[in-house]
């Protein structure tokens, strides 16, 4: 798995590599990227989206619930691993409390206790741990499938799915439709997200590419990223 | 004399003060009212567009301050711009926000939000308010309002969602159009957009 998620990376990078640019100084790749968020876009109005849509046509929320707290209890142990390499202790310890607490009184993670306890959700990954030891975005990068990214989460991707439970499940059968069932909840949650988005652009991967950068500077800095306000006029 | 006119002032002053709602209270008290409203309104719930625009127009849209908001997404070309240039752009990112503003309502209308109190100091004109969005198993989503003190109440310029910054989202875009069409063709593309959105509406109604 490590392996063969190297090589994907790899040869995305080196495709990336030979593609336009126009522009901007943060996205030298803009030709790749513009090309695969059409891509994406097309499989994501074909596919993902409908399926999306018809799962949350069949389903109760409260079962969705319970799904995102299933997959999002299992997150919680590489987000805990993630804090502790950010020399974040007290936040791994909080992250790994609420993933003994779910799984156990929150019944193998389908209920979210710990939140309710004041034990509250992080979102970490290699990726900001790699910002916090002081690596740069690189540009931007648009990934098949997965969206918007940065050459730095990009390369830190295969680590963290390098030790994703999910990813290990066997028999395969059951890795594959915990891997798609996820896919598509994570999906769900942004239906409306991707309304928002839709009507709210002019220029779509513009403002998707914004708003991921921004986003991603908020989640290094857990949230309080350092002040950059413009004067007021 | 003088006395009696300082301290008539010194009175007023205070009385304006205490006229005034502070940020935090305000925000609370519009998010509360709007998600009151919603709850027991089906077709707000149903996502009736019309009806959510109008919703927001009444209760959030007299506390935007929607030239200081377009002026800072437009950044330095804004002061290059007249002023009817001015009007109709405001005007039409006004339009786009509400819209924006809008089909979000129904996203966050049944969620459970947390309000932080703010430290307001009494010579503060600028301030963040935070208001987190709690979902279950899922990090809380904070939402950040950027307010200045008005002669009017405090008004915000900035709405910043799980760290996207409304206004810094559309710098880049608005730039880049300035930069190859110029201010008049920035307002073109923001009301073919509000046309483009509008008519999109009444065919999806037919």
């Amino acid at each position: 798995m490590r392996l063969r998620a190297g090589a994907l990376a790899l040869v995305l990078a080196l495709g990336a590599a030979g593609c336009a640019s126009s522009g901007d100084p943060r996205d030298p790749l803009e030709g790749w990227n513009r090309g695969v968020q059409s891509f994406n876009d097309t499989a994501d109005d074909y596919v993902m989206k409908p399926v999306s849509k018809a799962y949350r046509a069949v389903t109760p929320s409260g079962l969705r619930d319970m799904v995102r707290n299933f997959f999002n209890n299992i997150d919680d142990l590489l987000i805990g691993a993630n804090n502790l390499l950010q020399g974040k202790p007290a936040d791994a310890m909080n992250d790994w409390m609420r993933l003994a607490v779910n799984s156990t009184f929150g019944l193998g993670g389908l209920i979210d206790w710990a939140s309710e306890m004041g034990l509250e959700k992080h979102d970490e990954d290699f990726g900001q741990t790699l910002a916090r030891w002081g690596v740069g975005d690189g540009p931007y990068f648009v990934l098949p499938f997965l969206g918007p990214s940065t050459v730095r989460d990009s390369a830190a991707l295969p680590v963290d799915w390098s030790y994703d439970p999910v990813f290990d499940a066997r028999p395969i059968a059951l890795r594959n439709t915990l891997v798609g069932v996820r896919y598509i909840q994570r999906r769900t949650d942004f239906l409306e997200a991707g309304q928002a988005l839709q009507e709210a652009a002019l220029d779509r991967y513009v403002f998707l590419r914004e708003a991921y950068l921004q986003h991603r500077r908020s989640q290094v800095y857990d949230g309080h990223p350092p002040r950059e306000r413009p004067p007021l006029e | 004399m003088k006395r009696i006119l300082a301290s008539a002032a010194l009175a007023l002053s205070v009385a304006t003060q205490a006229g005034i709602t502070p940020p935090d209270e305000l925000v609370k008290g519009v998010m509360l009212d709007i998600q009151h409203i919603i709850s027991s309104d089906k077709a707000l719930q149903a996502g009736d567009r019309e009806k959510n625009i109008r919703l927001i127009e009444q209760k959030a849209l007299p506390h935007f301050d929607h030239v200081a908001m377009t002026a800072l997404a437009v950044g330095p070309n804004w002061r290059k711009a007249t002023p009817e240039q001015k009007t109709r752009l405001s005007e039409a990112f006004r339009t786009l926000l509400v819209r924006t503003y809008a089909s979000s309502l129904s996203a966050f209308g049944d969620q459970k939000l947390e309000f932080r109190p703010l430290n307001l100091k009494p010579d503060d004109t600028d301030v963040t308010v935070q208001v987190r969005v709690l979902k279950s198993g899922a990090q809380p989503v904070s939402v950040e309002y950027d307010m200045e003190k008005t002669p009017d109440g405090w008004k915000c310029y900035d709405v910043r969602v799980a760290g996207i910054s409304l206004v810094v989202n559309y710098r880049t875009e608005f730039a880049s159009i300035v930069r190859d069409k110029g201010i008049d063709g920035l307002i073109a593309a923001l009301e073919n957009k509000n046309r483009a959105l509008a008519a999109a509406d009444s065919s999806a109604k037919k």
